[in-house]
């Protein structure tokens, strides 16, 4: 192939790929609710508590904007990072490492699929939980919140694009990684409470994880009354640590796939199911 | 590397090593290939003919680029598939027995499209295309259904139409008749052998234990066993081979077991035995009709009543029989696939 038809064979790969989260998925209604009944369930239930305590107003947006951005959480943990384990099993890793196509751009488009996906969930919990527990947010910035948005997003996805390599490798041991991941994380990374209230230096710790400065920043920019006083860092240093954790998860998660592969075939785990 | 060999292999081998954790428990090694030497010119449909465990799947993953060998090397369209292999995977597609590739929830054209993207089709291209291939594997009338609803046997017409959508210049079939009912498999033989006749200048590497199906369509095949090549040649030379010794099949009542009276005859070059109902099937390779007479002697001597006796033509499981010096179905010890 050429340089260029090697450029339309990753566009047409990442929309190939894409295609089965944005579509296909949307075939299985169960998602309404398992993926926004359920959440909204446990937002709800921190939303009582404080309500109990007589915490400030702002404190319910916290736990819906939590709400909503654990869902991108779940998503990366198990349709992303996890998922290369699902293709193995079902024989579709093998048809995509034969294909002459870019293992990136595969795993792009399990992104940018999951992405739509997801944002179709989140944006459902968002209103439905600030329509229910009327949460006023007010939006300071809206570039500046896109931003921070999006690159939280680019930031996560690229960390799920590294940790799925770790399935080419690894089969249920890296299950267990995802499910030791999965509450750890919702606590530190602070989905229904400021990161600042588990003292700094656990807030620093948890910034490796994008979720953790995402959520930080955009509760600053949509409760900036509230935040003054409870924010880790600023707005403006949590985007540009985000811009950095992209660009670095991203080339990590390109090194990694690269090394994995090469290991996988070498000791014929590419292909091996039930491991 | 000549341009007209599509496929060539030099004493490749592969060795299979278990993790520490699990060596406690099985072999520490296990060696799937053995040091496997061949070529394949373009244009032709060779087979590799084994039973389970004889290294043909290990083979198929060495070439497409989904493992490496431990040693030896190997070319598919002159590349080296252990130094280049994104360069192998230009040329090259893959279809597997028993595949259950694709999602679910996307119908069968969704699915063929979404593979064709992997290899920069455009979409008008890929749809026609998709379209034409079903309707020559019968499949048009389930290309808006979701592909949890196909039978095995669609489903793995499916993935042939997914292998051949490309139209790649090399591809490897891995067993892919396994499973399927009679109707089915021929079908997809009758696809094999016609997509080859009108594409004279692409070439096919079929692995399967089916002798029926590598008689059928394969110019040479290679028979494998524990990881080694025992025979390298077209059928009929294969069988013609055989043409001076006297091949007969018994069928005995009264016993399970005549290996001991018949095997150490003089005159038995071979000796295969597979236990049915009602009786006993053996597979004899004589060196010429005048051992029959104590064959039969040795079998009622054993207490073995004789139902039937045919002397037949032989057939590529009398080749395997006579080159690897066990039947077919029988228990080898062979290494794993």
């Amino acid at each position: 192939m050429t340089g260029r038809s090697k450029w339309t064979t990753f566009w047409r790969t990442v929309r190939g790929r894409a295609y089965p989260r944005v579509i296909g998925a949307q075939r299985e209604k169960s998602w309404v609710f398992f993926e926004i009944f359920l959440p909204l369930l446990q937002v709800t239930a921190y939303v009582f508590i404080y309500r109990a305590i007589q915490a400030p107003p702002e404190f319910l947006g916290f736990v819906v904007l939590g709400g909503a951005m654990s869902a991108y959480w779940l998503n990366v943990l198990w349709s992303m990072a996890s998922q290369l384990y699902w293709e193995k099993e079902t024989g579709n890793l093998e048809l995509y490492v034969v294909a002459p196509t870019s293992r990136m751009a595969i795993l792009l488009g399990m992104a940018l699929g999951g992405m739509f996906q997801t944002t179709l969930r989140a944006a459902a919990i968002i209103t439905i939980g600030a329509l229910l527990f009327r949460v006023s947010m007010t939006v300071t910035n809206i570039p500046v919140l896109l931003g921070v948005f999006l690159t939280t997003l680019v930031a996560l996805y690229g960390l799920g694009m590294m940790l799925s390599s770790l399935f080419l490798l690894f089969g249920r041991e890296a299950w267990h990684f995802s499910n030791l991941l999965q509450e750890p994380v919702s606590l530190v990374s602070g989905f229904y409470f400021p990161v600042r209230a588990l003292g700094q230096l656990v807030a620093a710790a948890a910034s490796v994880l994008p979720i953790t400065l995402g959520l930080d920043a955009m509760r600053q920019l949509l409760f900036p009354s509230m935040m003054t006083s409870l924010r880790f860092l600023s707005a403006e240093v949590e985007l540009a640590i985000l811009v950095g954790a992209s660009v670095l998860f991203l080339f990590l998660a390109h090194r990694a796939l690269s090394y994995f592969e090469k290991l996988a075939r070498r000791e014929g785990r590419l292909t091996v199911r039930g491991q | 590397m000549s341009s007209e060999i599509a496929i060539r292999t030099e004493d490749l081998r592969r060795v299979f090593r278990a993790r520490k954790r699990e060596a406690k428990k099985q072999k520490r090694e296990v060696v799937a290939l053995d040091g496997i030497s061949f070529a394949v010119p373009r244009g032709e449909l060779f087979g590799v003919l084994g039973p389970n465990g004889a290294g043909k799947t290990t083979t198929i993953k060495i070439l497409a680029t989904l493992l490496t060998p431990t040693s030896g090397r190997a070319w598919v369209a002159g590349v080296d598939v252990a130094a280049d292999p994104k360069g192998v995977r230009e040329h090259i597609g893959m279809v597997s027995g028993g595949e259950t590739s694709g999602y679910g929830l996307l119908t069968v054209e969704e699915n063929l499209w979404m593979f064709s993207q992997f290899y920069g089709m455009e979409t008008r291209t890929a749809r026609a295309r998709i379209r034409e291939l079903l309707a020559v594997v019968g499949l048009s009338d389930r290309s808006r259904t979701k592909i949890y609803h196909l039978s095995t046997g669609m489903r793995q017409k499916m993935n042939f139409v997914r292998g051949f959508l490309t139209e790649p210049e090399i591809l490897f079939l891995d067993e892919p008749t396994l499973g399927l009912d009679v109707q089915t498999a021929r079908t997809l033989r009758g696809f094999v052998s016609n997509w080859l006749l009108e594409h004279p200048d692409r070439t096919i590497l079929l692995t399967t234990h089916a002798m029926h199906e590598a008689d059928e369509l394969c110019a040479r095949v290679a028979i494998i066993d524990r990881g080694r090549i025992l025979a390298c040649d077209a059928p009929a030379n294969l069988k013609r081979g055989l043409k001076r010794e006297a091949i007969v099949r018994l069928r005995i009542g009264g016993v399970d077991d005549v290996r001991a009276a018949v095997e150490p005859l003089p005159g038995v070059s071979r000796f295969a035995q597979r236990a049915h109902d009602d009786h006993l099937e053996a597979d004899v390779i004589l060196a010429s009709d005048a051992a029959l007479t104590s064959l039969l002697a040795a079998v009622e001597a054993g207490g073995g009543a004789l139902v039937s006796l045919e002397k037949r033509e032989p057939t590529l499981e009398d080749v395997f029989l006579e080159v690897v010096g066990h039947g077919f179905e029988e228990p080898n010890g062979g290494g794993a696939a």
